[in-house]
């Protein structure tokens, strides 16, 4: 399943670091994060709990970069 | 600029007006007054970049921007050096302020390129127009389109009549006209009349929808200069971080060894004025900034990119396979030439067309299109059914009839000879009716598919734009295929292909095209979705409303002119023109200043134009491939 979220973040080199983050995450299959359109796509492991997994990505995107946010 | 972006500028303006203040202040070097009073102005413009530095640490995130800021300003501070200290600090945010308005505002232009997504839908609610939100809008529901507005929803025209401006979708300037029974799509604006249209889709599923999607995930395809830079960013900064140390370490340590004075503070300044270098900021937004704004600008003009990936192939097409119908021509057919025999060309055109009524096949339908366009038509379709009796098809012959009580025999070559009559020499460039009125030859009229007004310029342009051979694929005869070509300045041509051949074809070609080159297919979306993701680069073109060539296409002309393909080249060379600018740029500057500050040549405020200015620089370039001609 493949979700789309928007969010926020200031600089580019950020947002390559929360994708890195979220794709480190337990439950993530891939995630993608744009910059420009300010949207992060994640892609869910099958069997996944989508909004257990999302805090888990918020917390871990937090940690690389505390100045940003998930619109969950 | 919003809120964050004012409060980051008036700490700017407070933090430098400060600082200007204190150098005009007599203050005695090295005194306690004096780092005390330029403290003020460096937590002004700091604390947030400190703060977040410290949460880093903290979050095992060492290397990132603000802790080299940190530690290169606090550094200063304590070599003495206070004005370099605040200085660093300010233009780094004044650098951070600018990237976040360029960035801010290039992505709302693009979004105002694409300003396609319609916010509401009109619907009657007891005789009274209500706005709902267009998702909820269910197939088959009918909605009203006022002038001035967006068509939120695909749909068919069912009252009212208006022309409709699709430049937002194809990039075509020339309004297009909407009657009862025309397919409209969302997206499209409405300029004059009212019109209630009948939806097909739902939101999601309508154009507007689709583009805006195709769009906004096309940077998730990532091309290899983006992967280089998130790659290189990611090792480049711990390096620059780690020969800092070195720099600060080991030439002390080696004078000291020498019997030298270590001089340590020069020393730990230079090692300092690496770390102001070493953000990788310049390339890590400008490479990304330049796809997005390539990829907005193409779409303004018509040309959906879905990846930044292929606008990267594209710039190296070296080979142009181009279908034939529907692409190089109208993929209509049309009344090209009329040979009559002792009558005239009207009287012929019109007892064929008449002869051909009752049929709907399309080369009928053709004769009766030009019938109808010609000066002596009359009322043709009311008439039709009096003129016209005893029809009789012959499947792969032809048609014979009786028009005004006389036989008409309208047919190919093989009719004519079953009823044994002599036919004139006809072209074989297209399909051939021979007529015969009252079983004596009259002529015949000959029909093809017509080349598009832009072709033969089109295929010019792409060999203007790099393109080193173009190659035409079809399903007609030889002749028709050869005659084509040559008229065009093709340099290749294969014929007589069933819709299958044109895959191993492809292929085929695909083997001879080399190293760094791409081959292109172009084709119409229509049974050529298997080409289309068999090429290196696939471009449906005339997409607009067929869901299965968007699908099966990396490259999406919205309208049919075969000018935007090398349009779409001429797009794609200039944006990775500018991507590699950027990364030679950056790099190159970074490096001669790493080098600069390592001998002492270049000093803190170097370093600050290495960081700073440079993403300036290459933001600005960046924003270039935004613009179209």
């Amino acid at each position: 399943m493949k979700k789309t979220y928007k969010i926020d973040v200031d600089c580019a080199n950020c947002a390559n670091k929360m994708e890195e983050a979220a794709k480190n995450t337990a439950g993530v299959a891939n995630a993608t994060v744009n910059f420009m359109t300010l949207k992060m796509s994640v892609e869910f492991e099958d069997g996944s709990d989508v909004d257990t997994v999302m805090a888990e990505v918020l917390k871990n995107c937090k940690a690389v970069e505390d100045d940003c946010e998930i619109y969950l | 600029m919003n809120k964050k972006q004012k409060k980051v500028l008036v700490r700017i303006i407070i933090a430098a007006v400060l600082m200007i203040a204190l150098l005009l202040l007599p203050l005695e070097k090295g005194s306690w007054l004096r780092f005390v009073l330029f403290l003020i102005p460096y937590l002004v413009i700091g604390y947030d970049i400190l703060k977040k530095a410290f949460k880093g640490i903290m979050n095992r995130q060492v290397f990132d921007e603000n802790f080299l800021m940190a530690v290169a300003t606090i550094g200063a501070m304590a070599l003495g050096e206070y004005t370099e200290g605040v200085a660093v600090m300010l233009f780094y945010q004044i650098g951070e302020l600018f990237q976040s308005y360029a960035v801010g505002k290039s992505r709302r232009n693009i979004s105002a390129l694409m300003d396609i997504r319609p916010d509401y839908a009109n619907i009657m609610v007891d005789g009274k127009l209500q706005q709902v939100d267009p998702d909820e809008v269910a197939v088959g529901t009918e909605i009203i389109v006022q002038p001035g507005e967006k068509v939120p929803i695909d749909g068919v025209v069912i009252n009212g009549s208006s022309s409709l401006d699709t430049s937002a979708l194809t990039g075509e300037s020339v309004p297009r006209s909407a009657v009862v029974g025309t397919e409209v799509l969302s997206g499209c604006i409405n300029m004059t009349g009212v019109l209630t249209i009948q939806t097909t889709k739902e939101f999601g599923e309508s154009t507007a929808s689709k583009i805006l999607d195709l769009v906004e995930n096309a940077s998730s395809k990532k091309s290899k200069p983006e992967n280089f830079i998130s790659k290189f960013a990611r090792v480049y900064t711990p390096v620059v971080c780690y020969l800092a140390v070195a720099l600060a370490i080991i030439p002390p340590v080696v004078l000291l060894i020498l019997g030298k004075d270590p001089i340590w503070g020069q020393w730990l300044y230079r090692a300092l004025t690496f770390l102001v270098i070493s953000c990788p900021c310049a390339l890590v937004i400008s490479i990304p900034l330049t796809f997005f704004a390539g990829i907005g600008g193409a779409s303004k003009a018509g040309i959906l990119v879905k990846g930044s990936n292929y606008l990267e192939l594209l710039s190296k097409a070296a080979v142009v396979v181009l279908d034939k119908t529907g692409t190089l021509t109208e993929g209509v057919f049309e009344v090209t030439e009329i040979h009559p025999v002792g009558v005239s060309s009207d009287k012929l055109l019109e007892y064929a067309a008449l002869a051909e009524s009752y049929s709907n096949h399309p080369i009928s339908l053709s004769l009766k299109d030009a019938y109808k366009k010609s000066e002596g038509a009359k009322d043709y379709d009311s008439s039709a059914a009096e003129r016209v009796s005893d029809v009789k098809e012959i499947s792969g012959h032809g048609v014979e009839a009786k028009v005004d009580g006389i036989q008409v025999d309208c047919g190919n070559i093989k009719l004519m000879q079953s009823l044994e009559i002599k036919v004139d020499e006809a072209p074989v460039s297209g399909t051939v009716i021979h007529v015969a009125i009252d079983r004596e030859y009259r002529g015949y009229i000959l029909i093809s598919d017509k080349l598009k007004a832009t072709s033969k310029d089109a295929v010019a342009a792409m060999k203007l734009a790099g393109i080193r051979k173009s190659v035409m694929l079809t399903g007609d005869n030889k002749t028709v295929a050869e005659a084509v070509a040559a008229e065009l300045g093709l340099d290749e041509y294969y014929a007589e292909l069933l819709p299958g051949d044109k895959v191993s074809k492809v292929e085929a070609l695909l083997e001879k095209v080399t190293g760094k080159d791409q081959l292109v297919f172009v084709g119409d979306g229509i049974n050529d979705a298997p080409v289309l993701s068999r090429a290196d680069i696939g471009i449906a073109m005339g997409a607009l409303g067929s869901d299965a060539a968007i699908e099966a296409a990396d490259v999406v002309l919205m309208d049919d002119d075969p000018m935007k393909i090398s349009k779409a080249i001429g797009i794609s060379k200039k944006c990775i023109r500018i991507v590699y600018e950027n990364i030679y740029f950056a790099i190159g500057i970074k490096v001669i200043c790493l080098l600069l500050g390592a001998v002492g040549i270049a000093n803190m405020w170097f370093a600050i134009f290495a960081d700073v200015g440079v993403m300036v620089i290459a933001v600005l370039n960046a924003i270039r491939a935004l613009r179209v001609k």
